[in-house]
C-alpha cells in the first residue's frame, strides 16, 4: 500500500506537500518540523516536532529514520534545507531519490529539469521506497477539509557538529520562493546600497521580494540568500521583473515558473527578451524609479 | 591529512545542450567536456588548504570510461598529488556512486572528502550527502568557507536564509558552494608536471544497484513569445491586464 510522507522543514511547507500528495492520489502523513501545523490538509495524521532552528542533517536523519518506515514516498519541497537533509536520509534508507520533481505521469514517474532546465528527465523508481523533493508550482493548491489528528514528536538535537553561528539575512519581506512579485537584478546594479534602494523600493511597494543573479552575489552586491537560478533558489511569482539581467541558462532555469517575466535592460541584444512576456529597452535606474512611482 | 575529492567529467556547462531526436539522452555531439565545475572550486581548495600545510596529500578520484583521464589530469594540474580512475562502463545512479565512493575511502582514509554540491549535468544534489550517510560521517553541504584544524573543520555553509557556520570533527564530507573559491588559471608548468604524477587505473569494488532509470529525455516546454513594450506606461497596463499588479 503505498502512502506518503510529506516532510515540511518549514510549516508553510505542508499545504503544497499535501497538494502533491493529493495530485499523486495517495493517502499521506505531515512531519512539520518548525513552524505551525496546519490539520485542514487531508493529512491521516500531522507530526507536529515543533523546533525553533533545524539540528544539523546528520542528527536531524538520525531522528527521522524512526519516523519514516511504513511509507513508500517521503517526500520534501525543494530547498537548501531539504536537499541537504533527505539525500542524507535517501542514503540511510539506502533507497532510490529524484530531486526538483516538476511532474508526476505516475506515482512512480516523475518528471524534472537537467542541465540547468536545457531538458526535462523522465525517471522512474526502481526502489520500492523513494525520496522525492518537490518543486511546488506544478501542483497547485491542496484541497482543504477535514481535521487531522496532531501527534506532537520529539526530535533530538543532540550531535557531534556544533552551529556556532547563524545569520539570518532577509528581514520584513516575504520569502522568495514564496512572493508574488520579485524584482531581481544583476551586476548593472553597481552596489549593496543601490541594489537595495533602488529594487527595494519597488519591492516594498508592492510587498514583493528582491532578488538577484549570481554575478550580483558574486560580486558582493547582494546577499547569497537572494540568488535566484539553478544553483540558487527556484521561484514562482506571479510577476518577475528581471532588472539589468542579461539572462544565463543559469539564471532562467530559476525563474521559468513565473506567470508573467518582465524584462527591463538598455540591451536591446539581452537574451532575457527571447523568455520574458514583456520587455523594455531601457535604462533601469530610469526605468525602475518610474515604476515604483507609478504603481 | 589526506583530503579526497571525487571530480565528475561532464558536458561543457555553458554549452547548449539538446535532447537527441529519440529522447534517448543529451545530444553532446561536437560538445567539450569539463570538470564538473563544484568539483573544481573542491579540488582548488584542497589545493589551498595543501599550499598553507604541505603535510596535506590530494587524492582525486573520477568513476568512468577511460576518458575521465582528462579531468584527472586537470585537477592534477590545479596542484593535487595523485589520481584515481575507477574505470567502468556501467550506469550509476548516485546511490551507486556513493557505495563505489564508500569502497575508496575505505581504500584511501581520508580525513575529509570534499566534493562539488551537486553536478552541472544530472543536477540531482545528493552524492555527497548519501556518502556521508553510508560512512556514518558528519557533513556540511552548501560550503562557502572552510577552516582546517586539528581533528576538525569549521564550514560556513549557505543556507535557504543566510549563512550558518558549522564546527565538525573529522573525518567527514564536506560539499561545495559557488562562493567557496575561483579556481585558478592552470599555467603550463602544472600542465606538463601533471603529466607525470601518479594516475591509478582501478576496476569498480561495487556493481551498481540502479534505484532509478532515466526512461526519456525532452525539451522543456517553451514559453510564448513575448513582446516589446515602448514605455512604463504601456508596461503597467499589460501587467494590470494580466491581472499580477
Amino acid at each position: 500500500m503505498s502512502k506518503i510522507l510529506g516532510i515540511a522543514f518549514a510549516g508553510h511547507e505542508a499545504a503544497p506537500l499535501a497538494a502533491f500528495a493529493q495530485r499523486l492520489g495517495l493517502p499521506f502523513d505531515l512531519l512539520v518540523l518548525t513552524g505551525n501545523a496546519e490539520t485542514d490538509l487531508g493529512a491521516e495524521k500531522v507530526l507536529s516536532a515543533g523546533l525553533s532552528d533545524l539540528p544539523p542533517a546528520s542528527a536531524l536523519v538520525e531522528a527521522l529514520r524512526a519516523h519514516a518506515t511504513g511509507y513508500t514516498h517521503i517526500a520534501g519541497i525543494s530547498s537548501m534545507a531539504s536537499k541537504d537533509v533527505l539525500a542524507r536520509l535517501a542514503g540511510a534508507l539506502d533507497c532510490a531519490m529524484v530531486t526538483d520533481v516538476i511532474a508526476a505521469d505516475s506515482p512512480t514517474v516523475f518528471k524534472r529539469p537537467i542541465v540547468a532546465g536545457s531538458a526535462i528527465a523522465t525517471v522512474e523508481v526502481l526502489d520500492p521506497v523513494a525520496v522525492l523533493t518537490v518543486r511546488p508550482a506544478g501542483f497547485g493548491q491542496p484541497n482543504r477539509g477535514g481535521s487531522s489528528a496532531v501527534e506532537t514528536i520529539s526530535i533530538s538535537a543532540a550531535s557531534n557538529v556544533v552551529v556556532t553561528n547563524r545569520v539570518q539575512g532577509g528581514g520584513a519581506r516575504p520569502d522568495l520562493t514564496q512572493a508574488k512579485i520579485i524584482i531581481s537584478g544583476g551586476r548593472p546594479l553597481k552596489d549593496a546600497a543601490t541594489f537595495e534602494s533602488v529594487l527595494g523600493a519597488f519591492a516594498d511597494k508592492v510587498g514583493g521580494a528582491v532578488g538577484a543573479t549570481r554575478a550580483a552575489v558574486d560580486s558582493g552586491i547582494a546577499p547569497n540568500e537572494l540568488q535566484v537560478g539553478q544553483t540558487g533558489k527556484i521561484v514562482a511569482p506571479d510577476l518577475y521583473i528581471a532588472a539589468g539581467v542579461s539572462g544565463s541558462t543559469q539564471h532562467m532555469a530559476g525563474i521559468k515558473d513565473s506567470k508573467v517575466i518582465v524584462a527591463i535592460n538598455k540591451d536591446p541584444d539581452a537574451p532575457i527578451f527571447e523568455t520574458a512576456d514583456f520587455g523594455l529597452v531601457a535604462d533601469l535606474f530610469d526605468a525602475v524609479p518610474e515604476l515604483t512611482s507609478k504603481v | 591529512m589526506r583530503i579526497l575529492v571525487p571530480v565528475k567529467r561532464v558536458v561543457d556547462p555553458y554549452a547548449k545542450v539538446r535532447p537527441l531526436a529519440d529522447g534517448s539522452g543529451l545530444d553532446t555531439t561536437g560538445a567539450k567536456f569539463e570538470i564538473n565545475p563544484f568539483d573544481e572550486i573542491a579540488v582548488e581548495e584542497a589545493v589551498r588548504r595543501k599550499e598553507a600545510d604541505p603535510s596535506v596529500e590530494i587524492v582525486v578520484v573520477s568513476i568512468g570510461a577511460g576518458e575521465c583521464e582528462e579531468q584527472l589530469r586537470k585537477a592534477l594540474a590545479i596542484g593535487a598529488d595523485r589520481a584515481i580512475l575507477v574505470e567502468t562502463s556501467e550506469a550509476y545512479d548516485s546511490p551507486s556512486i556513493a557505495a563505489e565512493l564508500a569502497a575508496v575511502v575505505a581504500a584511501e582514509s581520508p580525513d575529509l572528502v570534499l566534493m562539488g554540491k551537486q553536478a552541472t549535468d544530472d543536477d540531482n544534489n545528493q552524492a555527497g550527502q548519501m556518502l556521508a550517510s553510508r560512512l556514518g560521517w558528519p557533513q556540511a553541504t552548501f560550503a562557502s568557507k572552510l577552516e582546517l584544524g586539528a581533528g576538525k573543520a569549521t564550514v560556513t555553509r549557505e543556507t535557504d536564509t543566510g549563512t550558518e557556520t558549522l564546527e565538525i570533527p573529522l573525518p567527514a564530507v564536506v560539499t561545495t558552494d559557488l562562493r567557496l573559491n575561483e579556481p585558478r588559471y592552470i599555467a603550463l608548468p602544472g600542465i606538463i608536471k601533471a603529466r607525470s604524477k601518479p594516475l591509478e587505473r582501478r576496476p569498480a569494488q561495487t556493481t551498481p544497484r540502479l534505484r532509478t532509470r532515466v526512461l526519456k529525455v525532452e525539451s522543456p516546454p517553451s514559453r510564448a513569445a513575448g513582446r516589446k513594450v515602448a514605455s512604463v506606461d504601456e508596461l503597467i497596463s499589460a501587467l494590470k491586464e494580466k491581472g499580477v499588479l
